[in-house]
């Protein structure tokens, strides 16, 4: 979230679309009603069920599953076409008068430098800014420029009509258009939308370009930055924000560093790489601080063994040859024999992963797996024939599976960022049930093991093992506390302030923030975003002050917020280019007091920055301002497109029928074996869509008593209209297959899926919820992923769960 | 006040605090004295906690019963809200509601156990074990398929025959801890969560 959970009561319009947070998150939902109640807000939901989120909007807008960029781009069209927009915000914090170099061009679907047989965008030369002779970025700030983005974004939108739009989608013009009025009213300055997504935005082979599509609508109405405003991903999970923050992705390092590739082999260009420099005059471009989060990184990591002669262990890294090892293409390789061991840690791939079938394939074919978890998962015994549910051959399953006990949230002490980057502590109530044991405990002892078995017998790259800093007082079981204070950071020699020379942190203490890092091995810090967690004056995360002195709901005394315990994200963006709030009434947040910046929230600019030097809001980008056109960032553009899904209910992409290279993202990752696994609407006419219920987390709370009362049997929901062409009746049970296997369930026949007329035909859409399995104490059931495609978004690899065909019929 | 200097004792102890009991001071008869039900939260032990389900991050206040000794170990016995958290203000939805059920759930594991090859059952091992054991596939396998140098000579140090699948709820301690041993083995087939 670049807001948080309480802010939303600051909002004046709320929209819900590709998440259903009355179910999904319930206690953090509440402030949509008490936004409602005590402010005056409206809701809207656009999904394709009538969800209980949308059954307490002020207005509920159906939508086909996928559809969601041509929806958002209609209304970027609408915007612009009837003038409203946010114009000062526009014009002076995002890159609308920017000139883009000749020669990028759209023509049927694509982009220019597109190469079908990579299925990328090989060439991506000329998709950036026109530099000046200074390598500033060439402006107009009259907009009238053809090539500025403001003309680009205008014509690349225009073909988003109403009618174009309303096809695709098979939204009711009406219900269409009522939703797009409502929004724009929002580009009046002080006021703000919030929006609100989850996986239903990401989990598409589009996902990314969607969140991108309401990011821009975000922006042209002047909402980022905003109280009651912002781009408001609600993770899934309670800590997946923690563990993206920490790096634990293929290619990242903590705090959004990049593991380099390898073709980076000297680290100064790995570092000048990262150190983006201003591209306009007067910009603080923050990325320029890149080497002092990396090397106080590799000295947390590598303590004294990382110095300035060995480019601080820059080459103990691993390089990367590839984008990334993200998990499909992980359990491609596993499922094609490459792979020999594997390591799962509270986590259930063959649930959660698509195509189950090829899941438990590629498991099969591992010589050991290894399960950390608190609870007895599927993926731990992938070998097990549950009948019909898990049918296979265990004998002839040659895979060691060992499965570790680990403790529940109940039994440890730690901290978990939730979606408002609130780092929160908690604190351990009881022991764990038999022997389990903490995460930490079991990473602390297997490491303690391999390294003094590579100290005593050598082995491949010791040094990199070996020359680790571990400095806890329990070699086998580092403390919460230990860890918690290495990944803030400490002064490892007296830090100065480089203008006076005054002592900001003596060697040894804690450091105050990540403005305390060098890049002359002089702090250590293991998350530069974290930095301010754990200080001199101690744990941060524990505080629990919840007064929230000017009625903002911003709470600064609770918890602790990366970065910072900066609440709202590009909050400078609140205020006006004179540094006045747009609303000083009720969107107070930050404003310039004539000295400095101040606030109710911790400003995230340059304090002492006046606003006559004209510095802008968006200080992480070399631009200064915040991009409607994505440069080179995006795999498939600089500008959203709508593609369908993979497997597509009407065969081809109405924007461009006679492109069937435009049909689907053309740059999505196919592997070879899973294009053919994909199926037609002539054997799977049904649009289908996976979610969660309110009763249920995942594949965790069908091993809960209570949950599994309360939704104790697998299910899916067909809509009136479908099954009574199918002679379907409530109750009974159905058959829902694809091309990749099938499920049975009960069917729930409701009025909260309609079918919608697209592209000139009726398509049916048929909600599959996602919670049972073949252990825990609820019902047996199928997998749900047994059904989904293996394709993932073109950026992030995220599965495309929430689009792809079914057939249903009697079981 | 029909009832035994024991059992005086034993209640006047435990439920002075609580409101309801202060009803005692009006006699009931003796049947009435014994059958009442001491509140379990009066002896309990507080602990604050978080919801490890979505990412509200709701309060959580964990009430176990034990002396808090040492050598004690505490039973969780209820779970709810904090009406001191700023989110959830003491509320919980359906999945929060029943906590309680996952920390007893009848499949949390106990011992560290092994399935080996082909076989179709459990073996419950001890914890050194499982870790030998574990750490010396790591290394035999680390060891044979570990790739120092591509094959432009360049230093890359990447071991991509072993994988490993971080969490979603296991805390940021556990996180950075498990980064740093990964990264250092030179795995890249890493990844948590919220890749899907």
């Amino acid at each position: 979230m670049t807001n948080h959970w309480s802010d939303i009561k600051n909002a004046d319009l709320v929209l819900i679309m590709g998440g259903n947070a009355a179910e999904a998150h319930p206690c953090g939902f509440k402030w949509v009603t008490e936004a409602k109640a005590h402010n005056k807000a409206r809701l809207v939901v656009v999904d394709p069920r009538f969800t209980r989120s949308a059954s307490v909007a002020d207005f509920y807008a159906p939508i086909r599953t996928g559809t969601d960029i041509a929806f958002l781009g209609g209304l970027i069209n609408y915007l612009l076409e009837n003038d409203k927009i946010q114009h000062e915000y526009v014009r002076n914090y995002t890159d609308v008068s920017f000139i883009v170099k000749e020669g990028f061009g759209f023509e049927d679907g694509l982009f220019n430098g597109y190469d079908a047989d990579k299925r990328a965008y090989t060439d991506k030369g000329t998709w950036g800014y026109e530099l000046d002779e200074q390598g500033y970025a060439k402006v107009d700030p009259t907009l009238q420029h053809p090539r500025c983005v403001f003309q680009l974004l205008k014509k690349h939108y225009s073909r988003y009509t109403p009618d174009v739009v309303s096809n695709i989608c098979g939204t009711p013009q009406a219900a269409m258009l009522r939703v797009w009025e409502t929004i724009a009213e929002t580009a009046a300055p002080g006021k703000a939308m919030t929006i609100m997504y989850a996986l239903g935005w990401t989990q598409h082979s589009v996902g990314s370009q969607m969140i991108r599509t309401g990011a821009m609508v975000q922006l042209l109405l002047g909402n980022i930055g905003m109280p009651g405003g912002g781009m408001n991903a609600l993770r899934g999970h309670s800590n997946i924000q923690g563990l993206t923050d920490l790096g634990l992705l293929s290619n990242l390092l903590p705090g959004y560093l990049t593991v380099p590739m390898e073709g980076e082999q000297d680290y100064a260009a790995y570092i000048a790489k990262r150190t983006a420099k201003p591209i306009r005059p007067g910009q603080l471009s923050y990325w320029q601080n890149y080497e002092k989060f990396h090397v106080s990184l590799m000295k947390a990591w590598y303590g004294k063994n990382a110095t300035a002669e060995n480019d601080w262990g820059f080459h103990w890294l691993p390089k990367l040859d590839i984008p990334g090892y993200d998990v499909l293409k992980y359990f491609d390789m596993m499922y094609q024999g490459q792979v020999n061991g594997y390591f799962c840690q509270g986590f259930n791939p063959i649930a959660s992963f698509p195509n189950k079938a090829k899941v438990a394939a590629a498991l099969a074919k591992l010589k050991f797996l290894v399960v950390m978890d608190p609870l007895a998962t599927e993926t731990s015994e992938f070998w097990r024939n549950a009948g019909e549910y898990n049918d296979v051959d265990t004998a002839s399953i040659q895979t060691t599976v060992f499965r570790l006990p680990t403790t529940c949230f109940a039994e440890e002490d730690g901290s978990l960022v939730n979606s408002g980057r609130w780092l929160q502590w908690h604190w351990k109530a009881a022991e764990p049930p038999g022997e389990a044991r903490t995460d930490v405990a079991i990473m602390g002892g297997l490491f303690h093991r391999l390294r003094r078995m590579y100290r005593e017998q050598g082995g491949a790259n010791a040094d990199a093992l070996l020359n680790i800093d571990w400095p806890y007082l329990r070699q086998d079981e580092p403390s919460p506390e230990e860890i918690a204070r290495e990944f803030n950071g400490k002064a490892l020699a007296d830090v100065t302030d480089p203008a006076t020379g005054a002592v900001l942190a003596k060697a040894g203490e804690q450091l105050a923030g990540f403005a305390q890092l060098r890049a002359d091995g002089s702090t250590a810090s293991g998350c530069w975003i974290f930095s301010g967690s754990w200080t001199q004056a101690g744990n941060q995360m524990a505080r629990r002050d919840n007064a929230d002195p000017y009625g903002m709901g911003q709470t600064l005394g609770w918890a602790w917020s990366w970065p910072a315990n900066r609440r709202i994200l590009y909050n400078r963006a609140s205020a006006d280019v004179s540094g006045r709030p747009w609303d000083p009434e009720k969107k107070r947040l930050v404003w310039w007091n004539g000295k400095a910046w101040t606030g109710t929230d911790v400003p995230d600019f340059k304090v002492d920055s006046a606003p006559d030097e004209g510095m802008n809001p968006f200080i992480m980008n070399p631009e200064g301002v915040a991009r409607l056109f994505a440069v080179d960032k995006m795999n498939e553009g600089p500008f959203p497109e709508h593609y369908e899904p993979f497997e597509t209910p009407i065969g081809r992409n109405p924007m461009h029928p006679d492109n069937p290279k435009a049909t689907s993202n053309p740059a999505a990752r196919v592997f070879k074996n899973d294009m053919e696994l994909f199926g037609t609407a002539e054997d799977f006419p049904y649009a289908a869509t996976t979610y969660r219920l309110t009763e249920h987390f995942h594949f965790w709370t069908k091993h809960c008593r209570l949950n599994a009362i309360t939704q104790p049997e697998q299910f899916v929901e067909i809509g009136e209209a479908l099954a009574k062409e199918l002679g379907i009746t409530a109750g009974e049970r159905v058959k829902v297959s694809s091309n990749r296997g099938y499920i049975k369930a009960v069917a729930v026949v409701t009025k909260r899926i309609k079918p919608l007329t697209v592209d000139g035909k009726t398509v049916h859409q048929v909600g599959i919820p996602l919670h049972w399995g073949f252990s825990g104490v609820a019902r047996n059931g199928y997998l749900t992923n047994t059904l989904t495609p293996f394709v993932g978004d073109a950026n992030t690899q995220t599965p495309e769960f929430k689009s792809f065909l079914v057939n249903v019929e009697k079981a | 006040m029909d009832m035994n200097r024991r059992q005086f004792f034993k209640v006047c102890g435990v439920g002075l605090g609580a409101s309801s009991m202060a009803a005692l001071g009006m006699a009931p008869p003796a049947a009435y004295a014994e059958s009442i039900r001491h509140f379990k939260l009066t002896n309990t032990r507080e602990t604050r906690n978080t919801c490890p389900y979505c990412s509200v991050g709701c309060g959580l206040i964990l009430y176990s019963q034990g002396s808090g000794g040492k050598n004690v170990a505490q039973d969780i016995i209820h779970i709810e809200g904090d009406a001191d958290h700023p989110v959830n203000r003491g509320t919980l939805c359906p999945k929060g509601a029943g906590l309680l059920d996952f920390v007893h759930s009848p499949n949390r594991l106990k011992y560290p156990e092994v399935r080996e090859a082909g076989s179709n059952e459990w073996k419950r091992i001890s914890w050194d074990d499982a870790l030998d054991r574990i750490a010396k596939l790591v290394k035999d396998d680390r060891d044979a398929n570990f790739i120092e140098k591509n094959d432009q000579g360049q230093i890359v140090n990447r071991w991509l025959s072993t994988g490993f699948l971080a969490a979603s709820a296991s805390s940021n301690e556990a996180g950075y801890i498990t980064h740093k041993v990964v990264r250092s083995l030179g795995i890249l087939a890493f990844d948590n969560q919220a890749r899907v």
